[in-house]
């Protein structure tokens, strides 16, 4: 085996095939601290002219309280233009302190970037609302509409941290999702019982998974290509029995009765946190305790020590004893099972019945969270949470008519995704191995 | 069949110095296909001995002690743990049987911290699975306590010096309570003082019970520190020798023949000085300065080589040159033209022949065939190219000529190049390198990981490039090979250079040099009375030292597995 | 990898004309990580195109690919097995006898037999040749059809080929085609020029459209290192959404029509159709061909395509030897995006002439396994899309004459490339790893007939 270390393995020879290897590359080498500040400022701009500058003259009225709150706050409201002007001011003065910062040689705290995100946010839903032809929107709703659109993107998004964390690029996060919608459906409606179609979800997601970490860590195919064509494989044979199965008897096959939303009384009556935390499904409960699970194991545990290395090392894992491959395996399987309670929400929670292609390309949404999120669980339960708010408020602004056509909202998180692999969000290192098959000597 | 691991809590010093154990490998075979690496060893590591295992690089050494590890399993042969058969099934097993090793290339995580790699594999834990890496800490520190190791457990590894790394893998050997420490080639990264400390860390080692195995092919090292010495050679014992034993005994065993390889290379002629560099800076992305302020000149016909501990700026320097490097600051001129800011493809074109440091990552295309690695910086010239269309005849044609020309070992140029074994991937690229007029010739390691018969041959084309008229640059971590071929030597540390001596230089003083002190404080530090206690030069004649150096650096440039013309 | 062999089968060679497992794994991973780039690891474009592969090593090489060209058509034949597997499943007499088919397993059986074949028949009829027509030219149709369907998968799956073999996974060739069909659209319908000119611009809008949307992604990797794959998958969203938005402006709404539906183009601005207006296969398929032949030369016979292809293998080698890496990334995507393009050209100006949110199909994903199954090869490439074509021609036919879901066509042409990636899998289904010959061959032939049975 020595004979080959020297000379290039064939298999494994060919660096730019491999992402992580080519990301190695130098690129053009300029340094990348410059390029937050940069953006930052341009951003501030954009937001000075356009939400400020160019903002509505009416006022915006959020609604924060709903009827069923314990308490009612009154509607917020803003008048758009000098909101926009006040806000996006507040945004070039982060600006400048990040580029004072530079000058300082010293990197954008992840704090500034936050703040600057949440400022940028809401000067774009007053100037999105101020410009309505009704400019009122229901605050609430907004954000617990957004916290149910973001529950798929997390639990994919989850997926994606613990096989990328552990080595193993996940693509078919899409057919996870799909896979555990499909079986959520068939099986809850064979069953007449929800719970025993969410498991069945969990089921399938962790199959699909096997079948990516059976191919990628036994076979060494490589993972973007077992992914993409996974991916294609799931949507055919969930069309396929779709076709035939389900609709040939309906109500035999797909008529899940669905989860109940479950409310947790008096503290659900909090306003607009009442709704997101006390107000859920039991999928949607699920996705709190998966990401703090996910979070503590990956980093408080000896469990997560361990799959870290693995992502991050492997041979240096394998010579400390631990078994690389089952490692992968598991975790990637664990990952999959995640996905697919997620697929599970689209039959069971959202819709009452199987469509085809139901996760709509959600999957990689996730895949865009996870990145955003930069391969943390709580990092990519907030990207996904900002992504399902732009996939919430496509749907309102095109109720409450906007000057923004409804589909630069949907563009909205794959454009923020490229922004962040462009290394424009602040730097993004994925674990080392992550894409590499392990193979032993 | 095998002990269960052994909670690292129960790791006390009266323990340590009650369970020394006995290792012996017996008749250990290993084959990768055809390849036989090792072939019926037989090794006794007694308790509480250092015991080196001296041979090339290719010999078999790094082999067996992966079997030993349980990262291999041997095709036949058994290993004994106190005259008791084991088996490892992985590094695991051989872990909790009190086998440690630290591997050539570090096995640390790099975004973890020191106390995160230590744990790695040998959790302590809470309830419920959670770490606890206060354990560790504590360990890290009574360790690190004991053997004067100054780390600190919550520093992330990427950050420390290579040194440190080193000390960070043998304590997660400790803490996981080895009685038996592998060391492999543990000295190929360090300074010579580095690796006197080191030594002192061996001795420690061993006065406090552990066994160690060490791995080498460097003489003087093994001489200072062995108590017994294996020699193997071709995946077999050759034989066992005593750190008594003279140096040339050593070598001609660790080589197979008696060494007498002195290059045959006539005095340098110099010529005009026509590549000069002028306060060259490189500035790294995260603004440290790689190369900072360095100034020398090279004239035709002669040969400057460049001497230092790996990463103080080589790779830096000939990236500039190249055009690699993206922020340089100063000067490059070659026959009077600025080559700072030009593309790599006007640097060759200019005339500068460049053989990378890294072969198989920089300077080939392991899945093209031999034939377009022999054009891999001239495909868009004549006679290969037409405007953007090719000529495969005329690359091959060209193949042909360059492959008899400097013996490259293949039945055909369509092979790909990655097939080859070291020597001859090194001859391809020196074989393209060297094909077309030059102005100036830089070669980063010429001859790592090239067998014995490949050097003389490399180095003899080096020298002759240079009796042409041009001028050459060498870039090499092993002193040996500086000494070898140098008409002048340019020592660089931290990115600075330390001085330019003559090539008589003494190794003391070069040694001195490449830590940082100049050549004037070294020279002075050399005469002033020797430095080291263990340098051997005092006990052998100069003449016998010189040949078993070179001996010794050409053992070391063979590359892992075999590598044989 | 070697090393995992038992001792005693690392001594004993495997019969001479097989190649060993370590040789054929090996080539197995070189085909797999360069997304099947080139089998035979020297690539010297002289020996490796003309077919000959004369005697010493080569030999070896040929023993390669004539076992990875047996895998690729086992792993095709597993996949209709598997296929036809699932369509047996969901029939309704297979569904009916199994209730009895410990009484009668003939039965059963038979209908297994037939649900599968049944459904192949109208495959092959509807993709190939149909004896049933009522003339010649009516029984030919299919395969007409089939190259239709295959043009703008043969172009297209070339750009995701050509960027494999220059280390780059195009995911992005969904949204090449829409910002293709974009520009040509809107050259075809917007514009009105006479004759030949008309339909130069459009096709050279789409090529534009193309490569400036691969292009950029190009620029991306090339100036910040943003890995292709996030960045081709999200752009080819991107790209959907602004095709979606213009398609309900004013600018390319057809006018009166509240769907969104751009208006037809220019009579002037269509391919004509080859062999007249029976059949709607158009000049996109010579074009098809013609590209098929320039990125054949491209790849093998050209600097451009050398910079490539070592860009590709060793991205640092190619820079220490003057290679501009940067400069090669943004040029292989562009010019993948421009074949793209001629995708979506040969969809908006070849087969629909009008242009819908549907423009791309889902031609672009499919591509990629396209190319995977040509192995990066243009001239795989191009077979491979002809037998894909010939699946999606074929499976309307089936849909309507069987009622069996197009979507059948998803899970075989996936699970071929599947297998084809991993042709230690193939060999052990078909019991032809050699390492433990018998006791697979057995094993496996009996695993088999059981699974046959109960299924």
């Amino acid at each position: 085996m020595s004979a080959t270390a020297t000379s290039p393995l064939p298999g494994r020879g060919t660096p730019g095939t491999s992402p992580q290897a080519d990301e190695a590359q130098p690129t053009s080498g300029k340094p990348g601290l410059w390029k937050t500040p940069v953006l930052l400022s341009a951003l501030g701009l954009v937001a000075f002219v356009f939400f400020g500058l160019m903002g509505s003259a009416q006022t915006a009225r959020f609604g924060i309280s709903t009827g069923g709150d314990f308490f009612q706050l009154p509607t917020l409201e803003v008048p758009a233009m000098p909101g926009g002007i006040v806000l996006s001011v507040l945004m070039l003065g982060l600006a400048a302190y990040a580029v004072y910062l530079k000058t300082k040689a010293r990197p954008t705290p992840a704090w500034l970037t936050v703040t600057f995100t949440v400022l940028f946010v809401a000067a774009f839903l007053i100037w999105v609302v101020g410009g309505a032809r009704t400019p009122s929107i229901s605050l609430a709703g907004l954000i617990a509409g957004s916290v149910t659109l973001a529950v798929p993107l997390v639990f994919g998004s989850l997926s994606g941290v613990l096989c990328e964390r552990v080595g193993v690029v996940n693509i078919a996060i899409e057919g996870q999702l799909l896979g555990g919608a499909f079986t959520a459906a068939i099986v809850a409606s064979i069953t007449q019982n929800p719970f025993v179609g969410l498991l069945a979800a969990a089921v399938a997601g962790a199959a699909v998974s096997m079948v990516l970490a059976v191919f990628s860590i036994k076979y060494l195919v490589n993972q973007i290509i077992v992914g993409v064509v996974l991916n294609v494989l799931i949507s055919g044979v969930t069309g396929f029995l779709f076709s035939t199965v389900m609709q040939a008897d309906k109500a035999k096959f797909n008529s899940p009765p669905g989860l109940d939303i479950v409310q947790i009384p008096i503290l659900s009556g909090i306003p607009i946190l009442g709704p997101i935390l006390f107000k859920q499904s039991l999928v949607g409960y699920l996705m709190y305790v998966a990401v703090i699970v996910v979070w503590v194991g990956l980093f408080k545990t000896k469990w997560g020590l361990r799959v870290r290395a693995v992502g991050e090392h492997p041979q240096a894992a394998d010579t400390m004893g631990i078994k690389v491959n089952a490692t992968r395996f598991w975790n990637v399987t664990l990952g999959g099972a995640i996905a697919g309670i997620g697929g599970s929400f689209f039959t069971l929670v959202a819709i009452d019945s199987f469509t085809k292609e139901i996760s709509g390309g959600r999957g990689f949404i996730a895949l865009a969270a996870l990145i955003f999120g930069r391969w943390n669980p709580i990092g990519a339960f907030f990207a996904a949470l900002l992504f399902g708010f732009a996939d919430n408020l496509q749907s309102i602004v095109t109720i409450i008519g906007t000057p923004v056509p409804s589909q630069f909202m949907a563009m909205l998180p794959y454009l923020v995704t490229v922004l962040a692999v462009a290394g424009l969000v602040g730097r993004s290192r994925p674990p080392a191995a992550s894409g590499i098959p392990y193979v032993k000597g | 069949m095998l002990q269960p691991p052994i909670p690292s809590g129960s790791c006390t010093d009266a323990s340590r110095l009650v369970r020394v154990l006995k290792l012996e490998l017996r008749g250990i075979t290993k084959r990768f296909g055809s390849l036989l690496a090792n072939d019926h060893i037989d090794v006794v590591v007694e308790p509480g001995q250092i015991h080196c295992l001296l041979g090339e690089n290719g010999a078999g050494k790094s082999t067996l002690m992966n079997v030993l590890y349980g990262l291999y399993e041997p095709s036949e042969g058994e290993i004994l743990i106190d005259d008791k058969p084991v088996s490892f099934r992985g590094p695991g097993d051989a872990m909790a049987a009190g086998i440690g090793m630290v591997h050539q290339h570090f096995m640390l995580v790099p975004v973890f911290t020191v106390a995160e790699n230590v744990a790695l594999g040998a959790e302590t834990t809470k309830a419920g699975g959670f770490l606890n890496l206060e354990d560790t800490r504590r360990k890290i520190k009574q360790i690190s306590d004991r053997y004067g190791f100054d780390v600190d457990p919550d520093a992330l590894v990427e950050d420390l010096p290579v040194g440190v790394q080193q000390r960070v893998e043998i304590i997660k050997a400790l803490v996981r309570d080895a009685r038996v420490l592998i060391l492999d080639e543990p000295t190929a990264v360090l300074t010579p003082q580095e690796t006197d400390e080191l030594l002192d860390i061996m001795r420690q080692l061993k006065s406090s019970g552990t066994s160690i195995v060490f791995i080498s092919h460097k003489l003087r090292e093994v001489k200072a520190v062995s108590d017994t010495i294996t020699v193997i050679r071709r995946g077999k014992v050759v034989g066992s020798a005593s750190p008594g034993d003279s140096t040339a005994e050593l070598a001609s065993m660790m080589v197979g023949r008696a060494v007498s390889l002195t290059l045959d290379k006539a005095p340098a002629s110099p010529k005009e000085k026509t590549f000069q560099v002028k306060d060259l800076t490189v500035i790294a992305p995260n603004g440290q300065h790689t190369v900072d302020g360095i100034s020398f000149d090279i004239a035709r016909g002669e040969i400057l080589a460049v001497a230092g501990v790996q990463g103080n700026g080589q790779t830096e320097l000939t990236e500039a040159i190249l055009g690699l490097q993206d922020r340089v600051q100063g000067s490059i001129l070659l026959d009077n033209v600025e080559l700072v800011g030009r593309s790599v493809k006007d640097v060759l074109n200019a005339g500068v022949g460049f053989v990378p440091e890294d072969r198989s990552v920089d300077g080939l295309i392991g899945t093209f065939s031999i034939a377009e690695n022999l054009i891999l910086d001239r495909y868009d010239q004549p006679p290969f190219a037409k405007g953007i269309s090719m000529s495969p005849a005329k690359v091959l044609e060209n193949a042909k000529s360059r492959i008899d020309e400097f013996d490259v070992r293949t039945p055909s140029g369509l092979l790909a190049a990655g097939t080859l074994s070291g020597g001859n991937q090194q001859k391809v690229v020196m074989a393209r390198e060297l094909s077309r007029p030059l102005r100036l010739f830089i070669a980063s390691q010429p001859t790592r990981g090239v067998d014995v018969g490949s050097i003389e041959f490399l180095h003899k084309r080096i020298v002759s490039e240079r009796d042409q008229g041009t001028p050459v640059m060498i870039i090499s971590t092993e002193l040996d090979e500086v000494m070898e071929l140098a008409d002048r030597i340019a020592v660089l540390y931290k990115g600075k250079l330390v001085g330019i001596v003559p090539a008589g230089t003494g190794r003391d003083v070069l040694g001195l040099m490449m830590a940082g002190i100049s050549a004037e404080d070294a020279a002075s530090a050399d005469h002033a009375g020797p430095v080291k206690a263990d340098t051997p030069a005092t006990e052998t004649p100069p003449a016998d030292t010189k040949d078993a150096a070179t001996a010794e650096r050409r053992a070391a440039s063979s590359p892992e597995g075999g590598d044989h013309v | 990898m070697s090393e995992k062999h038992p001792p005693k089968h690392a001594d004993q060679h495997p019969k001479p004309h097989q190649p060993t497992p370590a040789a054929d794994e090996t080539a197995a991973g070189v085909a797999v990580d360069t997304a099947g780039g080139t089998i035979s690891p020297s690539a010297l474009p002289a020996s490796a195109q003309s077919g000959k592969l004369p005697g010493g090593p080569d030999t070896l090489l040929r023993k390669i690919f004539t076992g990875s060209g047996m895998v690729s058509v086992l792993a095709v034949l597993l996949a209709l097995v598997i296929g036809g597997l699932l369509i047996a499943a969901t029939d309704e007499r297979v569904g009916a006898t199994s209730s009895y088919i410990f009484a009668r397993p003939t039965d059963f059986l038979s209908a297994v037999w037939d649900a599968a074949t049944r459904s192949y028949v109208a495959l092959f009829q509807g993709s190939v040749f149909n004896p049933r027509g009522s003339s010649l030219a009516a029984r030919f149709a299919p395969m007409m059809e089939t190259l239709t369907i295959a043009t703008p998968l043969i172009t297209a799956g070339l750009g995701v080929a050509l960027a494999f073999r220059a280390g780059l996974f195009n995911i992005g060739a969904q949204g090449q085609i829409i910002m293709a069909g974009i520009l040509a659209a809107w050259v075809g319908f917007a514009l009105h020029l006479p004759l030949g000119l008309h339909l130069l611009l459009v096709l050279v809008a789409g090529i534009m459209g193309g490569a400036l949307w691969g292009g950029l992604v190009g620029l991306l990797k090339a100036r910040t290192g943003a890995h292709e794959v996030i960045v081709t998958i999200m752009f080819n969203y991107i790209a959907l959404y602004f095709l979606r938005y213009l398609l309900n402006t004013p600018a390319f709404q057809r006018p009166g029509e509240s769907n969104p539906i751009s208006p037809i183009l220019d009579p002037t601005a269509i391919y004509p159709q080859i062999f007249g207006s029976q059949y709607r296969l158009h000049l996109g398929f010579v074009l098809a061909i013609a590209a098929t032949v320039l990125v054949w030369w491209l790849l093998n016979r050209s600097t451009v395509g050398f910079e490539f292809r070592a860009v590709g293998a060793n991205p640092k080698a190619s820079l220490t030897a003057g290679i501009n890496v940067s400069r090669s990334t943004i040029l292989v995507m562009a010019i993948a995006g421009a074949l793209a393009g001629m995708s979506g050209v040969a969809q908006v100006a070849g087969t629909e002439k009008v242009l819908t949110d549907g423009v791309a199909a889902t031609y672009g994903f499919d591509a990629i396994t396209v190319a995977l199954l040509g192995r990066s090869t243009p001239w795989g490439t191009f077979a491979a899309g002809l037998l894909f074509g010939a699946f999606r021609a074929g499976a309307v036919q089936m849909q309507i004459q069987t009622g069996t879901p197009i979507d059948i066509v998803l899970v075989v042409q996936s699970l071929i490339v599947l297998f084809i990636a991993a042709p230690p899998l193939v060999r052990a289904v078909f019991g032809l790893n050699p390492r433990r010959k018998k006791p697979a061959k057995a094993g496996k032939s009996q695993q088999a007939a059981t699974t046959g049975g109960a299924a």
